[in-house]
């Protein structure tokens, strides 16, 4: 593994791997120095062309954990404002030494063109694409899931919302059945993408009618910035047949966790007293995205990439 | 020791030869600690970890009350892990605070060393012991940095070509033993 750019490109060996590396990192912030001299003398530069807060700070404390150099780069403010290309921009931490670069950028595809050109030779990393996928959340996702629910084979997730414009949804679906998962997806119908019928998941427009069965429910955020057309008549529609509220949350079952990947909006696909009970683990999946970043700067940078020793 | 032709494994150890070693041990740590309530056993995995189970085992057998037991994994403190691919992480349990406590690290094979310099990295980064000793179930010599053992179940005295496999019932689902491979006679 040398970038991690989809989770539909991870096996199941490469997925049990990082959330088992996790795990074990995870007592690292319990401890008096919460710093490993891991990955000392590597640089690591986060570049972010789209808003964010918690995947870019989450990114930052995990290299910072492992003892890496964080450089943080945003597109305001930078020469990106004045036009400069990916190309150049790539070419520029190509010469400033950059290990590994950590990439948010709204067109999906990005991390990839990053990837696979000769324009740099570090570790490429998605920290999301557009509307393609958002690999470590999907895996901070998986390894929540998996810390109260046991292994997810056979585990029914639920992923409500809009899963068009949502590259959680779609790297979630990957992974979670990739780790023997079922996954439901549940959504209007304006807005599940084209082509949902070839992703290895379920669909359904009720999401009362699956609720019950459901070991996780994950509300996804209503992304007001890609609402370019009436995807539904209105917010209030929209909260009533799609939002999780206190009523809808008494059907689910007792060990059954409520999840999302944030921000929220409140009141619109979850209610604050739902985003606030105890059946809600959305603010223990900040916790745990700093230790599966940790797992997967690790992983990615820390060994020998030269192809004969990784055969060894 | 048994000889047998070059290539096939030589066992050195037996299932009570190592329970005789740890027997030893748990005793020469109790000697030289004199009491063992700031005792802490703490494993390297993997079967440094066994190993300090079972030493605290028969300690707490001996003293008549419960001596604690952890494990300590190396692997992000490693010196050479530019040099392999990257591998996966082994638990590491610390009992309890062991600032100002006798840590008493435990691994099975001891040759390098190197692998004793990152633990102590790592503990240090867990707390201040009073002190940290050493023990081993084998000392297969060959130290490339300053360190040495203060408790031996066996010196084994090898060459570099040869390769000491230790086996425990637990980790490795095997009759407990010690056994060398390889090596040109």
């Amino acid at each position: 593994m040398k970038h991690l750019l989809s989770t539909r490109d991870l096996s199941r060996e490469d997925a049990t791997l990082i959330l088992d590396t996790a795990q074990e990192l995870l007592a690292v912030a319990e401890r008096p120095v919460k710093k490993l001299p891991t990955l000392r003398g590597r640089t690591i530069v986060n570049l972010f062309y789209e808003d964010s807060t918690r995947t870019r700070i989450s990114f930052e404390a995990a290299a910072k954990r492992l003892s890496a150099d964080v450089i943080n780069f945003s597109a305001k403010g930078s020469s990106v404002s004045k036009g400069e290309s990916l190309k150049d921009t790539a070419l520029t931490l190509q010469a400033m030494g950059a290990d590994a670069v950590v990439i948010r950028h709204s067109a999906s595809g990005a991390p990839h063109l990053l990837a696979e050109s000769q324009w740099m030779r570090g570790a490429v990393v998605n920290a999301g694409d557009g509307t393609h996928e958002h690999p470590t959340q999907a895996l901070l996702d998986a390894f929540t899931m998996r810390r109260h629910l046991g292994e997810l084979d056979g585990k029914n997730i639920v992923i409500v919302g809009d899963v068009l414009h949502s590259r959680v949804a779609r790297s979630n679906a990957y992974l979670l059945s990739t780790l023997g998962a079922n996954v439901t997806l549940v959504s209007p119908p304006t807005l599940f993408p084209v082509g949902i019928e070839t992703w290895p998941v379920a669909t359904s427009y009720n999401l009362d009618a699956s609720l019950e069965s459901a070991d996780a429910v994950m509300m996804l955020r209503v992304q007001n910035e890609r609402m370019n057309a009436s995807f539904f008549p209105s917010a209030r529609e929209y909260s009533r047949r799609y939002g999780l509220n206190a009523q809808r949350v008494a059907k689910l079952a007792e060990h059954a966790i409520v999840m999302h990947p944030g921000p929220m909006n409140r009141g619109m696909e979850i209610t604050a007293d739902v985003a606030d009970s105890d059946r809600s683990v959305i603010v223990e999946q900040v916790t745990n995205g700093v230790a599966v970043r940790m797992a997967v700067l690790y992983l990615l940078l820390s060994g020998s990439q030269t192809p004969e020793a990784i055969e060894s | 020791m048994v000889a047998s032709a070059s290539n096939m494994a030589r066992q050195v150890l037996d299932a009570t030869d190592i329970k005789r070693a740890v027997t030893r041990i748990t005793h020469e740590i109790l000697e030289k600690n004199r009491n063992s309530d700031d005792l802490v056993l703490i494993g390297i995995p993997t079967r440094g970890d066994e190993l300090a189970a079972r030493i605290a085992a028969k300690m707490s057998e001996v003293e008549g009350k419960t001596i604690s037991f952890g494990s300590l994994d190396i692997t992000m403190y490693r010196d050479d892990l530019r040099m392999r691919p990257a591998r996966g992480l082994e638990p590491t349990s610390i009992p309890e605070d062991i600032d100002g406590k006798v840590v008493v690290l435990v691994d099975d094979v001891l040759m390098s060393g190197r692998t004793i310099r990152a633990a102590l990295d790592a503990l240090n980064d867990h707390g201040r012991p009073r002190a940290v000793q050493l023990a081993v179930l084998v000392d297969r010599g060959h130290r490339e940095l300053p360190i040495r053992a203060d408790f031996v179940g066996k010196n084994l005295p090898t060459s570099m070509s040869e390769r000491v496999q230790v086996r425990l019932s637990l980790t490795d689902d095997a009759d407990d033993s010690v056994t060398i491979t390889g090596g040109e006679e």
